[in-house]
């Protein structure tokens, strides 16, 4: 940028500390893909295996890394655990707000669904459970298999997204995102009060994993070590990373970009927003679900206050603090989310303050993220640079 | 008549409870609604103005109610004080309360809303930092205050002041709508009747058009935030005097609620708040009576819903900009 | 053209590195070994140290630690430490408590949950861990349901207590119209369903409140329409103490009842003067019953008389310490001690039925006036 255009766009002098990192990683990521495809995949595939081999972290110089080289500290695996089902949300948040341009802030009313569907259909101690225990005389260890819940959850949260989705897509941006919330809300309320099929505000406890309902022999998924389920949730993030990057790059992908961009011109070349919209939020919430089913499962134990709109926010925060539009943008804030305050225990109090910075501080100096998606970046300086209409 | 047990089952609906006591569920709802109202005010000012949910509207209430504390604490107020010392508190708690919020909203124009006007920020980044700001301050005094509830001295004993039928209105309960119906009565006049006022109603008709008139457009939205936040001081003075607690994140719901009610009545009318805000408060108290109270956050979060999606300019449609604000 | 190969053989090498790296594993999350010593072991104690509700464990928690204080000085060479985990009484917060627990081998027994609550989530993550639970005051009928193979409980459960409020609000409150709330936790809507089930038609409206609920205008609503002459609330402070200080404020005189949730003194703190004259029913023995020197030797640690559960603490704990000091060390052997265990306790005599609940007959229900700050012993409640 010159100097003019600087001055053009009223940027201050503090910025110029800003400019000198933004430069410094920009260069990075410009070189990394400059590179022909086969360097890329060999280092991506490098930086997987690391993925991977991280809960095993044994490295001298990065042992400090590891939440359990403190006192008190939490399980590593266990925080890297969290750390993926939060990647995992963020990429599902981000395919609403980030492709679609959609302000959400219930996401977590899918992350609630999700993790309800495993623990009303797979628990023991569920009133569903045993409900249809009797009904069809089953034996009181009967429960629906934890493999049978994932489909279960991803209907289950895919209708409530277009539930949701129908009535409320064709408001705008920020009435759209007050009518999330409150859906969040309702859905936690609604939860919480209803004691004859969820439990109630206790919640439900005995959630099975992969491996059935928590006891002494499950011997991969169990209570004792927390890597199998890193390595689940890992995969399936990868998996989730893999599908979303092509629908990203397809006709969907497109048209979410075209909505984004300029709701009308899209409409007058054939893209119907309403339709794309719709497909964004079952997609995101789908997403949410499978987190929930994912946390719910390790956590073995659920109550509603746990999915509130603090959490909704939270998660809108990672996300846009990281950069909307970039998976990998994404990614890092939902990693800073997990990992900050288990690492550095002496702070957990100031967890959601510093979120809170944070976001403002991203929102006033840098509104694209940490990790920008290049077009965000652009639009948003786009901006800047017109006339201001009104105030 | 004992109602059937709905404890274990659900929820089963109360007519009986709630038509047997209309007139008292009626006077309890449209005292709580009060609150709601004045501190609805504050949205619907920002939004008629600068389209713009001031989300951290919630948190200039709060801070509100920490300083009444504050200033309750300083001066040594107990409870059932003496006729003199209570006016005494009451005025000072109005005056701290509303000094404090005032002060909050303007800071937070300052520092944060202004630059995102001059960037010419998208209205989303708006209201994502303005979720940040609430964040921020209610965690602020999270942190400084404590997580748990703080109470405060009863300064105002409650009393039955007359009973209509079996409808009984205590002291603070029409003081709470009193109050509510002045300062909306007041805050009319100044937008109708005053220079500022004035200045007020052309900004939030066009804001270029204002300017190019001679209208300071920054003082003018300073001024709309100060308002806000003196309403706000003041609910912040009538919650303490009627509930005795206060808390960091009791800003959260209230504030929502209060949106609800400004939404309700016409997001942009100033009248409609009012209207919204006592609304708001029956809706919630009949919901209550018909089930049980932890229904009745979820019937404001429907109104709310409901609201937006069929109704969004609400019941008296937006008009600050027109002469009958 | 060099600056890629380099580039390439950069990030193959790194992989190298980090694979050869991978042979120094870790070594596993926070100590797993067992311990070496002969005698003794690492007790785990979980519950609301902090938080609004506090006041109610914290007693428990010291009559524990005496406990174990008693028996290390005692027997020198068989030490038994006893870790503390807070959970600020909510389940949330101890279910990742549980599971570091059960991962943990150390820890070889579990004094806790002290709240219903979180006792009914943990309890499945302990059982499959195969850790006996002792706890000094959960007391939600559900939680000895049949089946259950870990939890036991030191203190009288809220069938019990239930049968015994009915009684004093019958004979001794002489109550015909009775109102009763709870907020939604396991253990307020089992003792109220209780006392819904005992009152039977006295009962004239009923209210759930919400956790961390601040304002109760429809609560305090629903009660002056029905104009009780006595409202029955099954919760803790955090709800109760602003429920109590808004209805006398509102001019609501009618008497109040709690349980044992609301015999804590941050309730009459929170609440202050509209306190006064509430009744808290309690399965636990005023200080001055409790048996052997065990109030005297509280005081001398402590500074103060034990309040709510003391007792019941210090018997828990008493029961694994003497399991440890018979030598046992495993969490099988500790869960067989516990089962099989029958002797005299400072609050009652101590034997567990397949269940995990005291024997019945020997539980006794005491009433509390509150004046001022204090909980005076009222009297104890007949149970038939």
């Amino acid at each position: 940028m010159t100097t003019e255009e600087k001055a053009r766009t009223g940027q201050e002098t503090g910025r110029r500390p800003l400019e000198g990192i933004r430069n410094a990683f920009g260069g990075i990521g410009a070189r990394f893909a400059a590179l022909p495809r086969w360097q890329r995949m060999i280092a991506f595939l490098a930086f997987v295996a690391f993925l991977y081999y991280l809960p095993l972290l044994g490295i001298p110089g990065l042992i400090w890394l590891r939440t359990d080289s403190i006192p008190n500290g939490n399980n590593w695996a266990g925080v890297l655990f969290t750390c993926a089902v939060y990647v995992l949300i963020a990429i599902g948040l981000n395919v609403v707000i980030g492709l679609a341009g959609l302000l959400d802030l219930g996401y977590v009313g899918f992350f609630a669904i999700g993790a309800y569907s495993v623990a009303v259909f797979g628990s023991r101690q569920s009133p569903v459970v045993k409900a249809l225990q009797e009904r069809f005389d089953l034996s009181q260890d009967w429960a629906v298999a934890w493999a049978v819940c994932i489909p279960i959850a991803l209907a289950l949260t895919m209708i409530s997204g277009v539930v949701l989705g129908w009535p409320t897509l064709r408001l705008r941006g920020d009435y759209l995102a007050i009518v999330t919330l409150g859906f969040g809300e309702i859905i936690r309320i609604v939860v919480r009060n209803s004691t004859s099929w969820s439990g109630g505000p206790p919640g439900i406890a005995a959630i099975p994993g992969p491996q059935g309902a928590p006891s002494a022999d499950n011997d991969i998924f169990g209570l004792i070590d927390a890597k199998p389920w890193y390595w689940l949730a890992l995969s399936v993030v990868l998996l989730m990373v893999f599908l979303v990057r092509r629908l990203e790059n397809s006709r969907v992908g497109r048209a979410w970009l075209a909505i984004r961009e300029d709701e009308d011109a899209a409409a007058v070349m054939g893209v119907y927003p309403f339709k794309f919209k719709l497909w964004a939020f079952a997609i995101g919430a789908a997403l949410g679900g499978l987190s929930g089913l994912l946390f719910a499962s390790r956590q073995g134990f659920i109550e509603p206050n746990q999915f509130n709109a603090q959490l909704s926010i939270l998660f809108v925060a990672m996300v846009v603090v990281g950069g909307s539009g970039n998976m990998a943008g994404v990614a890092l804030g939902a990693f800073l989310l997990g990992y900050l305050p288990e690492r550095f225990r002496d702070f957990a109090e100031w967890r959601f303050l510093v979120f809170g910075l944070a976001l403002v501080l991203v929102m006033l100096l840098r509104p694209q993220g940490l990790i920008p998606s290049r077009r965000r970046a652009r639009e948003l300086k786009d901006r800047q640079e017109e006339v201001p209409a009104g105030v | 008549m004992p109602p059937a047990a709905s404890g274990a089952k659900g929820v089963l609906v109360n007519f009986e409870e709630l038509f047997g006591h209309l007139g008292q569920h009626t006077v309890d709802g449209l005292a709580k609604g009060a609150i709601y109202a004045l501190v609805a005010l504050g949205y619907t000012l920002v939004y008629g103005v600068l389209k713009l949910i001031n989300f951290a509207h919630s948190e200039v209430f709060m801070v509100g109610t920490f300083a009444v504390l504050g200033t309750w604490t300083t001066l040594g107020a107990t409870n059932n004080p003496p006729l003199g010392m209570m006016l005494l508190f009451l005025v000072a708690g109005l005056v701290a309360g509303a000094l404090a919020s005032g002060a909050t909203a303007v800071a937070v124009e300052r520092i944060a809303y202004k630059r995102l006007r001059e960037m010419n920020a998208p209205p989303l980044i708006f209201l994502i930092t303005a979720i940040g700001l609430s964040l921020v301050l209610s965690e602020a005094f999270g942190i400084w205050q404590g997580r748990l509830v703080v109470g405060m001295p009863v300064i105002l004993p409650q009393k039955v002041l007359f009973s209509i039928g079996d409808t009984a209105v205590t002291n603070t309960q029409l003081l709470t709508l009193i109050a509510a119906l002045v300062m909306m009565f007041a805050l009319d006049q100044f937008i109708n009747h005053t220079r500022y006022g004035r200045g007020v109603r052309a900004v939030a008709q066009n804001p270029d058009t204002a300017a190019l008139m001679g209208v300071n457009k920054d003082r003018v939205i300073m001024l709309i935030f100060l308002l806000g936040g003196l309403l706000a001081g003041a609910a912040a003075l009538l919650y303490a005097i009627r509930y005795g607690n206060t808390r960091f994140n009791v800003g959260f719901l209230l504030g929502l609620k209060a949106f609800t009610a400004a939404v309700l009545g016409g997001i942009g009318n100033l009248r409609g708040a009012l209207l919204g805000g006592l609304l708001l408060g029956v809706v919630e108290v009949y919901a209550a009576t018909l089930t049980q109270s932890n229904w009745e956050d979820v019937a404001a979060f429907i109104v709310l819903v409901v609201v937006l999606l069929f109704r969004p300019t609400g019941l008296l449609g937006e008009s600050l900009g027109r002469a009958r604000a | 053209m060099r600056r890629n190969y380099v580039r390439a053989l950069g990030a193959v090498g790194l992989a190298a590195a980090m694979v050869a790296a991978a042979g120094c594993q870790d070594t596993g999350g926070g100590g797993g070994d067992t311990q070496a010593a002969d005698c003794g072991g690492k007790i785990a104690i979980f519950g609301a140290f902090t938080g609004p509700n506090a006041g109610l464990v914290l007693p428990s928690l010291n009559g524990a630690k005496l406990a174990v204080k008693e028996h290390n000085a005692a027997k020198p060479d068989c030490q038994v430490t006893m870790q503390e985990f807070d959970t600020q009484g909510t389940p949330e917060q101890a279910t990742p408590i549980a599971n570091q627990v059960a991962q943990d081998q150390s820890f070889t027994s579990v004094i806790g949950g002290h709240f219903s609550g979180e006792s009914k989530a943990t309890m499945p993550i302990y059982e499959a861990a195969g850790l006996v639970m002792v706890s000094p005051s959960a007391t939600a009928t559900e939680l000895t349901a049949a089946g259950n193979k870990s939890f036991h409980r030191v203190v009288g459960n809220d069938g019990t207590q239930g049968a015994a409020a009915v009684n004093y609000i019958r004979d001794v409150l002489k109550g015909k119209k009775v109102f009763v709330a709870d907020d939604g936790q396991p253990y307020g809507v089992g003792i109220v369903n209780e006392i819904k089930r005992g009152l039977g038609s006295a009962v004239v409206g009923s209210d759930k409140v919400q956790t961390d609920q601040t304002n109760f205008d429809a609560t305090i609503s629903k009660i002056r329409a029905a104009s009780p002459d006595v409202i029955a609330y099954g919760g803790y402070t955090n709800e109760a103490a602003p429920l109590v200080k808004q209805m006398r404020a509102a001019g609501v005189d009618a008497k109040f009842l709690g349980f044992d949730g609301l015999y804590d003194p941050g309730f009459p703190k929170g609440a202050g003067d509209a306190a006064n004259g509430a009744i808290v029913t309690c399965p636990c023995l005023p200080a001055a019953e409790a048996g052997g020197s065990f109030s005297a030797d509280y005081e001398k640690e402590y500074g103060e008389a034990p309040g709510s559960y003391g007792a019941e603490g210090y018997d828990g704990a008493k029961i694994l310490v003497e399991g440890y000091a018979a030598g046992k060390k495993s969490r099988a052997d500790l869960l067989a001690w516990v089962d099989a265990y029958d002797k005299q306790g400072v609050s009652k005599y101590l034997k567990f039925d397949a269940n995990g609940d005291v024997d019945k007959s020997k539980v006794v229900v005491w009433s509390y006036e509150i004046k001022g700050t204090t909980f005076e012993p009222q009297q104890e409640i007949k149970l038939s």
